[in-house]
């Protein structure tokens, strides 16, 4: 790969572009628990119980991400 | 085989490791695949290291439960409280909280299982002298994804008989029969293809990327400090400091993968016995 001069491999910008998603993703998930939980400190258990699954769902297309890597090398 | 050529081998493999000292190299998929088998070399149950780590780790996790549980008492001694406490963890936390109490109960040893067998081959990818998870090849989450998926699948069919779980599952109650045309389709993709599949890839790449960030660390220290001159030795601290927090990162991800797995294995369960659907 050669674009403007810089030698490497594109799937690193591919991966760069494919954690943008799930890390705001996972940003939006822990912040609105964290929200949901300063307003009802009685749920908290349940909230972070929810927020872990929230959390699995958007990471898993960072993960997709890093396995391409691999499958289209 | 003639001295000269003798020597000129000699010669190209000294050349390969002085190569192999003086450039970085980063890590790659051969971390993983293509390893020494150690036992059993060349048949179908050949041991190589992640096998035998993998092993190893399961062994010690029966052999710490049945330490800590071989005479249970009423009041509990150091051992048993503390495999009370674990087993608590995935009773309350988990089962119950999931699943409710009578479903709770019945799954908990499955659920139970899942969770120390994917915690101990986790937790090797830190402990020195793994220094791999078990985990790390795809071999073993498959194998725990497929578990998952007959279990919800049998689930369901036992609650609700073979027919009423699949229409259930594919033809969910409340929408006009058009949508079917999209929605069927999606929803088979997504329990019966999906749902296996991104369990085990999620534990997988979990273990493999948080290997494949320890051995970049270590080795780009030892690069720095032997190889780099002058200045750049000093970049070495900032690389072996990075090591130590990714370590202790990965202690959390052994941790949270293993719930992780738990908790998405009984919400499948949960889905395939609930009764809206």
């Amino acid at each position: 790969m050669d674009i403007a001069g810089i030698t490497g491999n594109i799937a690193t910008v591919g991966y760069g572009l494919a954690a943008i998603g799930p890390g705001i993703g996972v940003g939006i998930v822990a912040g609105k628990t964290v929200e949901a939980m300063a307003r009802q400190p009685e749920l908290a258990g349940r909230l972070q119980t929810t927020m872990f699954l929230g959390i699995a769902f958007a990471e898993l297309l960072g993960f997709i991400g890093v396995a391409t890597f691999f499958i289209f090398q | 085989m003639p001295r000269s050529q003798e020597r000129a081998l000699h010669a190209d493999t000294v050349t390969l490791a002085a190569g192999e000292g003086g450039e970085f190299h980063a890590p790659g998929i051969g971390e993983f695949l293509g390893l020494p088998e150690l036992f059993f070399a060349g048949t179908p149950f050949a041991i190589d290291r992640i096998v035998m780590v993998r092993i190893i780790a399961i062994a010690l996790m029966l052999l710490l439960f049945w330490l800590g549980l071989r005479r249970a008492r009423r009041v509990p001694g150091r051992g048993q409280s503390i495999a009370e406490l674990a087993l608590d963890f995935v009773n309350v936390q988990i089962a119950d909280q999931v699943l409710g109490e009578k479903h709770g109960k019945r799954f908990l040893p499955l659920l139970a299982a899942i969770f120390f067998g994917v915690f101990a081959m986790n937790i090797t990818g830190i402990i020195p002298g793994a220094n791999i998870a078990g985990t790390a090849l795809i071999g073993m989450p498959l194998l725990l994804g497929l578990v998952a998926y007959v279990v919800f699948i049998y689930a369901g069919i036992k609650e609700h008989g073979a027919g009423g779980f699949f229409r259930g599952q594919l033809f969910p109650s409340g929408v006009p029969w058009p949508i079917y045309i999209i929605l069927t389709p999606v929803e088979f993709i997504n329990i019966f293809i999906v749902r296996p599949l991104s369990l085990a890839l999620r534990l997988l790449l979990n273990m493999m990327v948080g290997h494949l960030l320890l051995v970049l660390c270590f080795s780009a220290t030892h690069f720095f400090l032997f190889s780099a001159d002058g200045f750049f030795k000093l970049f070495s601290i900032g690389t072996l400091a990075g090591g130590f927090i990714f370590t202790l990162f990965e202690m959390l991800v052994a941790v949270l993968q293993a719930y992780i797995f738990t908790l998405l294995t009984a919400v499948y369960i949960q889905q395939s016995v609930s009764h809206e659907h």
